[in-house]
């Protein structure tokens, strides 16, 4: 317990350090977050500031409440009935979860790609035009083709799909699906895009195919990515917050910086430990 | 018994001739458990084919008659045994408009209910809501006939005019069958709706979608086969019911598409026919068969059409 609060410390030092920086710009903003799931607190008193168009790795052994973060960013734990969160999410200085605020529309402006690929079933066009309608389109149907084409090529979908746009979502392999739905999230663009584990399901050449388009797409979104991958991580993010467990099961924020400091010199024991293949 | 039995495996265990005795051992528990499991099986094959073989018989003897021609059968409109007259039109009709008075009130109230349950209901008003649906659904067809009667059709008058709605009258029982096969329709769309795999709403909540549009178009459309299949069930069994119509419809045939007339429908006629005085193997009697015969090939259909739904909606998600 000592040893988390201490390291908490030398976070802050980093996060400032990195703040100082004048080009850098906040995303978005843990302050204190707590998340229960009934009366169990999965996630203890993390602070974090996520860099802008970056890519931000969560890692950590399994039930370190990586996910649970990464789903308070956009208020998907809203979801689930027994969640409860306290502390603040800053997103352009505005607390998400300040009373009032309405989560659809936090999700408008926060996307989000799951774990396992989930297309809707309906056409390859339905699935990025539907979001795209829902979110108050009002252009015409070739405005819509155009948009279409856009995202697709910048999810690196169309050559792949170009001449089948209307046969269903379902019928294309794993990495396809799930660039499908990365597609289909960039196209209302939002300003970040959480991924939860977006190539635990996919074989490694599907997963170098989507690491390469988060590395293009970090150029205009902001990406928050949770991964079971160190190597991953290591491969495509900029900066690496590492969780880890309390004795008892909460998840808390470990150590926070660059990738490559973190990676090649983490401050913390149970930080290297877990890097280099110890535990977890 | 076991202990015993376990007690005996060491000592074989040491004896190697006996231990590796591989040859098969009678288990006559499991030969006699097997055998009634087949037996039970075949009988249900046997009563359907001895159905259909009996229904066939019997309708050939009917369309066999000199007196009947098959074209009159289904296109003519006046159905009196007395006079040979065998139209199966008036009955027909009204079996199609009491279905459709059934289903039309059914469909819409039964998919609000199941979506309700399965996407908005906490989980303390669902178990209020699926108990009371599930005593909807095991009251007696014949105390619905007499709510039709007495209840449904007074208010019905009441509200239009008793010039317009007669005391017999195929409205009535229509609403009353649709209340009969709203728990069918709301407990299997649920089980549909259920079915549909939570990263699918989840993804449509994670583009800022509102729980109405989740709910209406991604995970209604996700689940529409099942929803197929409960809807033609339901059409299945408004058309087989018989005691409600038999009660509160009317008591002779009737060629109108006035939901406030008496009219008979095919099932209401077979058990009032059935029910009287009459004479067996007479054309009469036979025409009785002809009629279910058409009832089971009309229901027959719907089941497999609906089986079929489900065998593709099953292999979408699993």
């Amino acid at each position: 317990m000592n040893l988390g609060i201490h390291l908490d410390t030398t976070v802050n030092q980093t996060i400032i350090e990195e703040i100082k920086e004048p080009d850098i710009i906040h995303a978005i903003e843990a302050k204190d977050l707590n998340v229960f799931y009934g009366d169990f607190l999965a996630v203890r008193e993390v602070d974090l500031v996520i860099q802008a168009q970056k890519i931000t790795a969560l890692i950590g052994p399994s039930g370190c409440g990586k996910s649970t973060v990464l789903r308070s960013f956009n208020r998907m734990n809203d979801l689930i009935p027994t969640a409860r969160t306290t502390g603040e999410v800053l997103f352009h200085g505005k607390n998400i979860y300040k009373e009032g605020v309405d989560p659809v529309e936090v999700r408008k402006r926060i996307g989000m790609v799951f774990q396992k690929p989930n297309p809707f079933p309906k056409s390859i066009y339905e699935n990025i035009a539907w979001g795209v309608h829902i979110n108050g389109f009002k252009g015409s149907k070739s405005d819509m083709d155009n948009l279409i084409e856009q995202t697709l090529r910048s999810a690196a979908l169309w050559d792949e799909v170009k001449d089948k746009l209307h046969d269903s979502g379902l019928s294309l392999s794993g990495g396809q699906q799930q660039r499908l739905c990365i597609a289909r999230t960039i196209a209302i663009r939002p300003d970040i895009i959480l991924m939860d584990e977006p190539c635990s399901a996919l074989d490694p050449i599907s997963t170098l195919k989507i690491e390469e388009l988060m590395r293009d797409l970090s150029e205009e979104y902001t990406i928050i990515i949770v991964t079971h991958n160190m190597q991953q991580a290591a491969r495509v993010s900029e900066f690496t917050a590492f969780f880890s467990l309390t004795e008892n099961r909460a998840g808390v924020l470990m150590e926070y910086g660059l990738t490559i400091q973190l990676f090649t010199n983490p401050k913390n024991k149970i930080t290297e430990d877990y890097i280099t293949g110890r535990f977890g | 018994m076991y202990e015993a039995k376990n007690a005996q495996f060491p000592a074989t265990s040491t004896d190697e001739a006996d231990y590796m005795d591989l040859r098969s051992q009678p288990r006559i528990h499991e030969s006699i458990i097997k055998g009634f499991l087949i037996f039970s099986g075949v009988i249900s094959i046997l009563t359907t084919v001895g159905i259909v073989v009996f229904l066939g018989q019997e309708a050939l003897r009917f369309f066999t008659d000199p007196q009947v021609s098959l074209v009159e059968f289904f296109t003519g409109t006046v159905w009196q045994p007395q006079i040979y007259k065998f139209g199966i039109l008036p009955l027909l009709s009204a079996t199609v408009m009491s279905s459709l008075i059934a289903m039309g009130l059914a469909i819409p109230i039964g998919l609000s209910v199941a979506i309700y349950l399965s996407e908005y209901a906490s989980q303390r008003i669902r178990s209020i809501i699926k108990p009371s649906l599930e005593i909807l659904a095991g009251i007696p067809t014949v105390v619905l006939g007499f709510f039709a009667l007495t209840f449904m059709t007074p208010l019905l008058r009441s509200i239009l005019g008793n010039d317009v709605v007669q005391i017999y009258n195929v409205f009535s029982a229509g609403v009353v069958m649709g209340i009969l096969i709203l728990p069918l329709i709301s407990s299997m769309t649920e089980d549909a709706l259920h079915a549909v795999p939570n990263t699918l709403r989840e993804g449509a909540y994670g583009l800022g979608a509102t729980k109405l549009e989740v709910s209406t178009q991604v995970v209604l459309p996700a689940a529409i086969s099942g929803i197929a299949a409960a809807i033609i069930l339901g059409i299945s069994r408004a058309i087989g019911e018989a005691m409600i119509v038999a009660i509160a419809a009317g008591a002779g045939p009737n060629f109108t598409i006035n939901p406030f007339e008496a009219a008979e429908t095919m099932t209401g006629h077979i058990v009032r026919i059935s029910g009287g005085d009459i004479s067996y193997d007479s054309l009469d009697y036979n025409s009785l068969f002809a009629i279910a015969l058409m009832l089971f090939l009309f229901t027959l259909t719907l089941n497999i059409l609906s089986q079929r739904i489900i065998r593709r909606f099953r292999e979408v998600y699993e």
